[in-house]
């Protein structure tokens, strides 16, 4: 058995290889994209990309109704859009056991809102276990589908992202072939009309006491008894925290979220004279103890939000703040960038030069509301570019005459095709942009059902976007190269101009795409430049003042040649 | 023996990780405890990046906190400056004497502060600064720079020169394989 160092997400994945899995369907978000990206290396495993995270997990339910052990994973908005099925599969329950990844961010890393998804156990009444470490992950990974199995439920596996991420030691073990289950039809199990369904409502309270039970003697939830001083009840990463600044403390650490045990939280409670419950995010374990009756110390002690670390932890349990060894200079902040030679920022150059209100959504492109570009007006949510775009149109029509749309190609499939269908059908007149660069770059190259290929690889049907649009009842469909800026110029105006709906698709791949290389070599010619500053405009970070004259530092540029057709004194050449 | 806490700071994109990756693995080998922890998804495009790598007899939390770590690498200058609050007082700090401008910047926001070398002596640190951008070119290009720096800090830890050669050539891609061993000698040699 070989031990080697895996990220969480990696030690999902093996726990997922070993335990039988067949099945793997998800959609990508940070923090949970590489257990599906590990996992697709494994040729006993059918990975897929879905389209978006509903259809990953109804892929997983029909796997797992189909007699397979089966997974699917998300970050946790993406639990939010496969909400719908969690809450009814709670109440079919399974067949082949299954099991949902889903990665909450606290502190929000990479994500657009903080949220605990926690409280989806709890909401939908499914079980949930949480991992404190990679070797946790693996085996919590394989217990999951033991306890799907066993009690007929979906099984939720949470990740923090500091878990997912951080790399500690893990055991190999065997693969176990698990064969699939015989699969008989019973419309009283899976098929939830009301009269089935009142039926299974009980069902569940059912499993919910076993699972109670289970909860307290299975020895997943473990109780450490040192010091009694000082009590916690932790999960997860903030349990490392704590375990680290407060050795000598005792501990009840939670392996299962929910439902949670009730007999040991008393019996821990009563052991400890200071009992603390530490967790990031909701107080989520502390309103349950609190609802038992049990005096506790929780968000009165930690933070609401962010995320948790070990001096943070040390600081508002002993109340004193370590002492400063340096002194912080306020260095300039480095926020993300799109990066140089990225195919978006041509389009984001004209949008920002025609200064349109652009509704915006979430991809690399979100980086185009930063400055210089500053080029985003919202961003809410996937998909929600084209449709509140279309409610723009709607309520205010000056403002509509100077909106455009723009998402990406794999957010336009995950979330952006129902909007577009939408707009034609309700006589919109919005414009809509699409970034067709090729692949899911934000999340670090994912491929999805434009881009011809599989997750593992192989040649593939893809959309093709013009035919879509045009299928949904759009006329008006252009498609431009982001680099010819001058053309991108003239067809927005074009297009903002009709009492239409309309699409550009602006295409061009990404630069990090193996085979995307710009045989130039990119210069600015001393004696021609005007020292006016336009090739700052466009924000490349290979582009800056040295003495007060743009400069491009070659070790960051690509050569892609965008400045160039910036430039208006012919001063940037090839 | 206590924990050690090393971090390796610098610019998404810079190839922070494979070095963490590398010293994580070389740590295991040698029948540490280890926790290495990543940074993924946004701020790898052009943001500032850190990655932590703990190892000891059994190692807890997989983060470290302002004063906590014994060495820091930085690849690049101002990343220097932001992560130094973190080392331990009279913590060697390595750095790379790279510049790489932030968007403010560029755009005129904010300025890069000046002598960051000299700032950074002043201050109660053990600095060791390399230009290994400049070694990384004349071995292949930009790319091995990592590795490079990663030679600096080679002589400064406990294992074996040829152990962290191993460490190396298992952890690159075969193809790169030469080039890297290249670029870790040269940096070991600084
Ligand atoms: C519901 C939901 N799922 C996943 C994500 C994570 N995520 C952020 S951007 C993105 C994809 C971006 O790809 P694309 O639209 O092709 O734009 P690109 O980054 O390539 O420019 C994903 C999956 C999210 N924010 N919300």
């Amino acid at each position: 058995m070989s031990k080697r160092l895996m990220i969480g997400n990696e030690a999902v994945a093996r726990g997922l290889y070993e335990a039988g899995v067949k099945v793997v369907s998800s959609y990508p978000g940070t923090p949970s994209t590489e257990i599906t990206e590990f996992v697709a290396r494994y040729n006993e495993v059918d990975a897929e990309w879905a389209a978006n995270e509903k259809v990953a997990m109804e892929v997983a339910i029909g796997a797992a109704i189909s007699g397979a052990r089966s997974f699917c994973a998300m970050k946790h908005v993406g639990l939010n859009v496969a909400a719908d099925p969690l809450f009814t599969v709670s109440y079919t329950g399974v067949n082949g056991g299954l099991v949902i990844g889903v990665a909450d961010d606290p502190g929000m890393h990479s994500s657009q809102n903080e949220q605990d998804s926690r409280n989806y156990a709890n909401a939908a009444k499914v079980t949930m276990l949480e991992p404190a470490d990679s070797t946790e992950c693996k085996e919590y990974a394989k217990l999951a589908y033991e306890i799907s199995e066993q009690f007929d439920t979906p099984v939720l596996l949470r990740l923090t992202t500091r878990i997912a991420h951080s790399q500690s030691i893990v055991e190999e073990c065997d693969r176990v072939d698990v064969p699939l289950k015989e699969y008989q039809k019973d419309v009283m199990k899976y098929v939830m009309m009301p009269g089935m369904a009142k039926k299974r409502r009980l069902v569940i309270e059912d499993r919910k006491d076993k699972l109670v039970e289970y909860a307290e003697t299975s020895g997943i939830n473990k109780m450490e008894i040192n010091d009694t001083k000082i009590g916690i009840i932790t999960a997860g990463a903030p349990y490392q925290y704590a375990k680290e600044s407060f050795p000598e403390a005792s501990y009840l650490k939670l392996g299962m979220l929910w439902p949670l045990p009730v007999d040991l939280i008393k019996e821990f409670a009563s052991k400890v004279e200071k009992l603390y419950v530490l967790e990031e995010l909701d107080p989520y374990i502390e309103n349950h103890i609190k609802a038992m009756g049990i005096e506790v110390h929780g968000k009165d002690t930690f933070s609401k939000f962010g995320e948790f670390s070990n001096v943070s932890v040390r600081e508002a349990i002993s109340g004193k703040k370590d002492e400063v060894t340096y002194p912080d200079y306020n260095p300039p902040m480095r926020p993300p960038v799109m990066c140089p030679g990225c195919p978006h920022r041509g389009m984001f150059y004209v949008l920002s030069k025609l200064k349109l209100v652009v509704s915006g959504d979430i991809g690399c492109y979100t980086l185009g509301a930063a400055a210089p570009l500053s080029a985003m007006d919202t961003t809410i949510c996937m998909g929600a570019s084209i449709s509140a775009a279309h409610g723009i149109s709607k309520a205010n029509p000056e403002l509509s005459k100077k909106t455009v749309a723009v998402i990406g190609d794999s957010t336009f499939i995950h979330s952006g095709m129902t909007g577009l269908a939408s707009t034609a059908y309700n006589k919109g007149t919005s414009t809509v942009i699409i970034l067709d660069n090729s692949i899911t770059g934000m999340t670090g190259h994912q491929q999805n059902p434009t881009t011809g290929k599989t997750l593992k690889g192989e040649p593939t049907v893809a959309v093709n976007l013009e035919k879509f649009a045009e299928a949904v009842g759009y006329s008006r469909i252009k498609v431009v190269d982001p680099f010819n800026v001058e053309e991108c110029e003239r067809v927005i105006k074009e297009e903002i101009s009709v009492e239409e709906p309309s699409l550009i698709i602006a295409r061009r791949p990404c630069v990090l795409l193996k085979g995307v290389k710009y045989d130039f070599d990119v210069n600015i010619q001393k004696d021609k430049c005007r020292n006016c500053k336009m090739c700052m405009k466009i924000g490349c970070p290979a582009i800056s003042l040295v003495n007060g004259v743009p400069q491009i530092n070659k070790t960051l540029c690509t050569n892609c040649g965008l400045c160039k057709n910036i430039c208006k004194f012919d001063a940037i050449t090839l | 023996m206590s924990t050690k806490s090393i971090m390796i700071v610098g610019v998404g994109g810079q190839g922070t990780l494979l070095a963490s990756r590398i010293l994580g693995n070389l740590a295991i080998e040698k029948g540490y405890d280890v926790k290495v922890s990543e940074v993924h998804g946004m701020s790898q495009r052009g943001g500032s990046v850190v990655t932590y790598v703990k190892y000891g007899e059994k190692v807890h939390s997989p983060v470290i906190c302002q004063g906590e770590a014994d060495i820091i690498i930085s690849f690049e200058e101002l990343e220097a400056l932001r992560w130094l609050p973190y080392l331990k007082k009279g913590g060697k700090l390595i750095t790379n004497v790279q510049q790489i401008m932030p968007m403010p910047v560029i755009i005129g926001a904010a300025e890069y502060p000046r002598d960051i070398l000299e700032t950074l002596q002043k201050e109660e640190v053990d600095l060791v600064s390399v230009n290994a951008l400049e070694i990384a070119e004349s071995i292949l290009n930009s790319k091995v720079t990592n590795v490079v720096l990663l030679g600096v800090l080679a002589k400064y830890l406990e294992f074996d020169k040829q152990d962290w050669v191993d460490a190396v050539l298992s952890t690159v891609p075969e193809k790169f394989r030469e080039a890297n061993e290249k670029a870790f000698l040269a940096g070991y040699e600084q």
